[in-house]
């Protein structure tokens, strides 16, 4: 799924807070000062301040000379940061990542999440209008890059959501500030005559590296999106892995089976405690020399039960070589999936019978793989190698029956084999063919069942099938490809019938 | 007249106790009904097809597993319950799901599973015949030894799932514990009164050995969802004047 990410910037973050937290100074001129180098600085100040030409970096005092009655708090360094990550909390419940960008803003990862609020649009509006409705100032974007996100959300004019993969056309006309550079590259570009980023983007990139170091092109990229950004959310999102490390190492068979055993244990406890069940499961061991073993195991369907899991696993168990002994064991479930309780089965004898099924194929697919283990619906043609279609498993019933009132062969070959015939007349049956160098004497015909290719998948002669006996008794499905009259028809032997 | 009632009574009870310490699995009094095989109930005991059990199928050559095939998917449209499921492991799998439908079973109940290694598939057998969520297990390999065939044994004792091997040119047919052995072939159809053209699946269905009953042979064909008995006439009839259909 292509990533989308939604970058929010707080205007006036630690005013607009006071200004929550003591509803009075509401429409007040007030500023945050720290001490530095032994006098009073202004940190941040309110609309009205800024109003009076009262900027951050000003000394207090100074300010105080423009406006007495100006009010003034002491700041806490720490705010800003326990502010934001309080905020990306709270965005958890729009997307489950989310994460802090200091100083100023908060980054979220919202793929295939808007649709719950019915599209971009309206979930962007809904996390500003609660947030300005709480005191904040903000803007945010939605793009496809963490950087793009972050430069519209900051400097787009009126554009708010970049279109999947058009982030480039939104970048063009915002100004270099806006790719997250450091001041020093900004002023040289500014002294170049950059004055968006339209104007250098096209730029080769070596000249681009010769010019202004690697960091520019990084950050191009990252906002281009052909350079990876990852985020550090406030709440990893936690992963099924379980550890389990041991007093002295462990190289007997019956040591490991009792950590896969104690590990599976847990492991399941946690699934069932979630409602998810097992896909794929690695259990892996950290040897005292250092190397890393490591077995892993897959489900037909999910499941949360030790003892099957363990059963999974114990095939390959032989393959786990403990060398010096293995000091920490692990066992991880890289695909959970959200499962239906077991609980009702229980009553129902038949999906209690499938799961042992389920089960019974899970084993036999950790020996000789899953490709061996295949199950056919009907499928809607009529050319026989395409009337069937694999399933995995015990998935999906048939949604139309299976066609009944014409025969099909119970043994089909892998290929039709050629087979030359005596034929009386065009359009009848066969009254000898060869096969393999044996001739067979048709004795009863039925036929023919004209099957033509399926225009839309391929072109070709229809085939004329017809079913015969020979003296023996034995039914064999032969066809012939093509029509007499229109060139050299061929002739196949398909199948047997019982 | 009493007393000979009396002896009746005794011998079945003696046989019964028999059959138990042979492990052979009686019927259940739910399970009485027929299956519907015609003449061939009459050569097991209480006249009933033994469920539970594992049946060895033997086959020469090609054309032969075609009719072995056939008559294992016959049997299971009598077996199988509508939403029972059954595993068919092969080595080289021939089978043609949609020929199935035939023998009144659904494809879509039988799960596939094609193994490479043919000595994976006497494992996967007995895997299979442990399940009891299955109805049946059908297996077709070469060669297996008593003492294997035994394990089989021994799994369906407990789940009570059906076990059919079809051996396909077996190196030799030695003894194994298995319930019965049949050796199917194709016969001649018989045109439907009169009309050109290829009748109902026709076998020369015979068992050679089965335990506690009377080996035997029929000429059977496969007509309407059932077995039927074909007299011997028939055939005659049909060989003075074989013609082109």
């Amino acid at each position: 799924m292509p990533k989308r990410f939604l970058s929010l910037c707080f205007h006036s973050l630690s005013t607009d807070w006071l200004v929550i937290k003591k509803p009075e100074l509401k429409g007040k001129a007030f500023v945050l000062a720290i001490p530095e180098r032994g006098r009073m600085l202004v940190h941040a100040s309110s609309k009205e301040a800024l109003d009076r030409g009262i900027f951050p970096g000003m000394v207090v005092a100074d300010a105080r000379a423009l406006f007495p009655s100006l009010e003034v708090f002491d700041h806490d360094p720490q705010l800003e940061g326990r502010l934001l990550t309080a905020l990306a909390r709270w965005c958890i419940r729009y997307t489950p990542v989310s994460a802090v960008d200091f100083p100023d803003g908060i980054i979220l990862d919202i793929s295939g999440c808007a649709h719950l609020w019915g599209g971009e649009t309206a979930y962007l509006e809904d996390i500003c209008f609660t947030l300005r409705n709480k005191g904040y100032s903000l803007s945010a974007a939605i793009a496809d890059t963490i950087g793009a996100a972050w430069a519209i959300a900051r400097y787009g004019q009126g554009i708010r959501i970049a279109a999947p993969e058009r982030q480039r056309e939104c970048l063009l006309p915002l100004p270099p500030a806006s790719l997250r550079l450091e001041p020093n590259l900004l002023q040289l570009m500014k002294k170049l005559g950059f004055k968006n980023i339209g104007q250098f983007i096209d730029l080769p990139p070596s000249t681009l590296r010769r010019r202004f170091g690697e960091g520019l092109l990084v950050r191009l990229g990252q906002a281009l999106g052909t350079e990876y950004e990852f985020v550090e959310p406030v709440q990893p999102v936690k992963s099924y892995r379980e550890e389990l490390s041991c007093m002295e190492p462990i190289f007997t068979l019956t040591g490991i089976e009792l950590a896969l055993k104690r590990l599976l244990e847990v492991l399941c406890r946690r699934l069932v405690k979630e409602g998810k069940g097992l896909r794929t499961g690695v259990f892996s061991g950290l040897r005292v020399d250092g190397e890393i073993v490591h077995i892993s195991i897959g489900t037909g369907s999910a499941s949360q039960r030790p003892s099957h899991l363990f059963k999974l696993f114990e095939l390959k168990l032989s393959t786990l070589a403990p060398g010096m002994g293995i000091e920490l064991f692990t066992l991880e479930a890289p695909l959970v999936e959200d499962m239906e309780g077991v609980q009702e089965s229980l009553w129902d004898a038949v999906n209690h019978d499938q799961q042992a099924i389920v089960e019974l194929l899970d084993n036999i697919a950790g020996k000789v793989g899953m490709d061996a283990i295949h199950r056919y619906l009907p499928q809607e043609y009529h050319w026989p190698e395409r009337s069937i279609k694999p399933v995995p498993f015990l998935q999906g019933q048939p949604d139309k029956p299976w066609p009944s009132g014409i025969s099909r062969p119970l043994h089909l070959l892998p290929q039709p084999e050629p087979i030359s015939v005596m034929v009386h007349l065009p359009d009848y049956p066969p009254r000898h063919f060869r096969y393999k160098g044996k001739i067979y004497k048709v004795v009863k015909a039925d036929g023919p069942e004209r099957i033509e290719q399926e225009w839309w998948l391929q072109n070709g002669p229809p085939r004329d099938y017809y079913r015969v006996e020979d003296e023996e008794g034995i039914r064999y499905w032969v066809f012939r490809l093509g029509l007499y009259g229109e060139g050299e028809p061929q002739w196949f032997l398909h199948g047997l019938f019982a | 007249m009493k007393a000979m009632d009396g002896k009746k009574a005794v011998l079945q009870r003696l046989k019964a106790e028999i059959m138990a310490l042979e492990k052979f699995p009686m019927p259940k009094s739910a399970q009485q009904a027929s299956l519907g095989l015609g003449p061939m109930e009459a050569s097991f005991t209480g006249n009933n097809f033994p469920v539970g059990v594992v049946h060895e199928l033997i086959s020469r050559d090609s054309i032969d597993a075609v009719s072995t095939n056939g008559f294992i998917a016959a049997l299971l449209g009598k077996l199988m319950r509508k939403k029972d499921y059954c595993l068919w492991i092969s080595n080289q799998r021939t089978i043609f799901p949609p020929g199935l439908s035939t023998f009144g079973v659904r494809p879509d109940r039988f799960i596939f599973i094609d193994i490479k290694k043919e000595s994976d598939v006497l494992w996967a057998v007995e895997q299979g015949l442990k399940c009891s969520g299955l109805a049946a297990v059908i297996g077709e390999l070469k060669d297996i030894t008593f003492a294997q065939s035994q394990r089989l044994q021994l799994a369906v004792e407990k789940s009570r799932v059906t076990g059919f091997l079809h051996r396909y040119q077996p190196r030799s047919e030695h003894a194994l514990a298995c319930a019965t052995r049949w050796k199917i072939s194709s016969l001649p159809s018989e045109s439907i009164e009169g009309l050109p053209g290829l009748g109902f699946p026709r076998w020369n269905v015979a068992l050679i050995k089965v335990r506690n009953g009377r080996p035997g042979s029929w000429r059977m064909e496969w007509r309407d969802g059932g077995f039927h008995p074909v007299a011997v006439e028939d055939l005659l009839e049909r060989a003075n004047d074989q013609h082109y259909a």
